[in-house]
């Protein structure tokens, strides 16, 4: 008998709710996927703002989940288990999601599931591709994380290879951004403007790339400061700065670093698949070049659609379900949320 | 009518199920504990002792009523969120009432008082009523200071005036915190009526911080 998942996603500036169905073979289906962003209220601030991103989550919250049953045609009863992103996160973004969750299974009398967030970016490719190969690897990109992940069980295994030492790839994105005076969110602008640039203009750092680095880590910071120093530089000097160019250079080396790195964990690992998913995984130059080297190096690449990319509720329910079939024991009504809650915790 | 009361505005975590009728109310169940940092952990699970201690279950609530403040923010919203999605889950309205209102409807002294709850950052939230316990004033946020030419030997009610009783000098009277029976009598008479709630807003009282940006940084030295 297939079963319903209900999945809350509050950990940053979206509030998402998530429907899937949970087939006897294992196999998810999506049935909703609504979400309701803040992103607007934090674009003059320049990030996210966590009291507003609160605020927004409690108006949210109960809108969104109506939205999302009255879309995949569902009444609440119908509903066999909850989960929600326990972390990690905004501590009190995420308390908004975890304290609706816990009623909404108090009063339906249904098992709770406290996942984590990170899991679900990987988990919902399963909704778009089908049951991941174990093991396979995924690469996180975001505005607030990046990561490399060997995954032998999205409910219960997954091992992290190496992560950023300072910013997020999307945090980068968005401080480049500001010195170009492009909008906020930085990632959607200069993936526009470096269409129109020479992304081999500007030979911008690749960080953590030195034959001593740590050779599954990241580092954004070098690459954020010397896009900064350029562009003063150019100013200074009274030049038009060009803006194209800019972005297409530090696209390509951000593009450039995740994808070296991820293809030579692939490869030194022998694991065939890839999936890269966050936020930043809809950058064009970031698929295109993952799909070329990937192709190069025999590697099957996965890369869900934009929409289930960047934070939502399907991709909670998603690992929710996929968390139910493997048998979890359910979390306490009186579970926390954790805002750095490690990736290898995968329920709470 | 089998009303769930919540209050998660000050630093007690508070519900209970009241039975309410025209001639007054009954608490069949009720949990608290005062403990500024677990609302979100305690509020559920002690929905759900004080039904079982009721000898009722949830579906047979025919309404909730939720302090909406105010309140410092994180607390809050862990009640206010949990009284929207049971009203949800449950298909029965919730109904918003000021918390410190909450407060004031268990407060009998015969004559004017203030209910002064703590807003942390050296402030308080504070309301004043009159003798029959309708509000007159507030509720607002404020330095205790600025309170203190009307609180000076008047009844306050709320942890706020205990907290800051050097400065305000007010008679201090109970209760510290809003009781379940109070937040339903602040609510009866919409719930009586079957008036239409209204939106669960909080009260927040103050804006979020949050500054604009100026011009990005300079990275160069020269
Ligand atoms: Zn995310």
């Amino acid at each position: 008998m297939s079963r319903i998942v209900m999945g809350i996603e509050s950990s940053c500036d979206e509030t998402g709710v998530g429907l899937v169905r949970l087939h006897d073979d294992g196999t998810v289906e999506l049935l909703a996927d609504e979400v309701a962003s803040s992103v607007e209220q934090h674009a003059r601030f320049g990030g996210v703002v966590p009291e507003v991103a609160s605020r927004a989550h409690l108006e949210a919250m109960v809108p969104t989940a109506n939205r999302a049953f009255a879309a995949a045609g569902l009444e609440l009863s119908d509903v066999d288990a909850i989960a929600v992103t326990a972390g990690p996160g905004l501590a009190g973004a995420l308390l908004v999601g975890v304290a609706a969750a816990k009623a909404y299974a108090a009063s339906l009398d249904v098992p709770l599931y406290g996942v984590n967030h990170l899991a679900g970016h990987i988990a919902v490719d399963t909704l778009q591709h089908g049951p991941l190969p174990s093991p396979c690897l995924a690469l996180l990109v975001s505005g607030g994380h990046t990561q490399l992940l060997r995954v032998d069980d999205v409910a219960g295994g997954i091992t992290e290879l190496g992560s950023t030492v300072d910013d997020a790839a999307g945090e980068a994105y968005d401080k480049v951004a500001r010195v170009l005076g492009l909008p906020y969110p930085g990632g959607p602008p200069i993936d526009r403007a470096a269409r129109e640039g020479d992304p081999a203009a500007i030979d911008f750092p690749r960080g953590m790339t030195g034959p001593r680095d740590p050779k599954f880590d990241f580092s954004f910071s070098g690459l954020k400061t010397a896009v900064a120093r350029w562009v003063e530089a150019a100013e200074r000097r009274g030049e038009e700065v060009p803006v194209a160019d800019v972005a297409a250079s530090f696209q390509e080396a951000v593009a450039d670093v995740l994808t070296a790195k991820a293809v030579r964990a692939a490869t030194e690992l022998g694991i065939g698949t890839l999936v890269i998913s966050g936020g930043v995984a809809a950058n064009s130059r970031l698929s295109a070049l993952a799909a070329q080297r990937c192709a190069e190096a025999g590697i099957e690449l996965r890369v869900p659609r934009p929409r289930l990319c960047t934070d939502n509720g399907a991709m909670i329910a998603a690992l929710g379900a996929h968390v139910l079939a493997s048998g979890a024991k359910p979390s306490g009504l009186d579970i926390s949320a954790h805002p750095a809650l490690p990736v290898e915790t995968v329920t709470v | 009518m089998l009303v769930l009361a919540i209050d998660t505005a000050t630093p007690a975590v508070t519900t209970g199920v009241v039975a309410l009728e025209r001639a007054g109310t009954t608490v069949l169940g009720t949990r608290v504990t005062v403990d500024p940092r677990a609302h979100g952990e305690l509020l559920t699970p002690h929905v759900l002792e004080a039904t079982r201690d009721a000898g009722v279950t949830p579906r047979e609530l025919a309404a909730v009523v939720c302090g909406s403040g105010p309140g410092p923010y994180t607390g809050l919203r862990a009640g206010m969120v949990t009284a929207a999605a049971l009203a949800h889950a449950l298909g029965i309205p919730a109904h918003p009432v000021c918390s410190l209102d909450g407060i004031a409807a268990e407060v009998d002294t015969g004559e004017p008082f203030l209910v002064i709850t703590d807003a942390r950052r050296r402030e308080v939230y504070w309301a004043a009523y009159d003798a029959s316990g309708t509000r007159t004033d507030g509720p607002h946020v404020a330095p205790p200071a600025e309170l203190a030419a009307r609180a000076t030997g008047r009844p306050a009610a709320g942890h706020g005036a205990e907290l800051y009783r050097d400065v305000l000098d007010a008679r201090v009277v109970g209760p510290a915190y809003p009781g379940v029976a109070g937040l339903v009598a602040a609510a009866a008479p919409e719930l009586l009526a079957g008036a239409e709630p209204a939106p669960l807003t909080p009260r927040y009282l103050r804006r979020p911080d949050a500054r604009e940006p100026g011009r990005p940084k300079r990275v160069s030295t020269a």
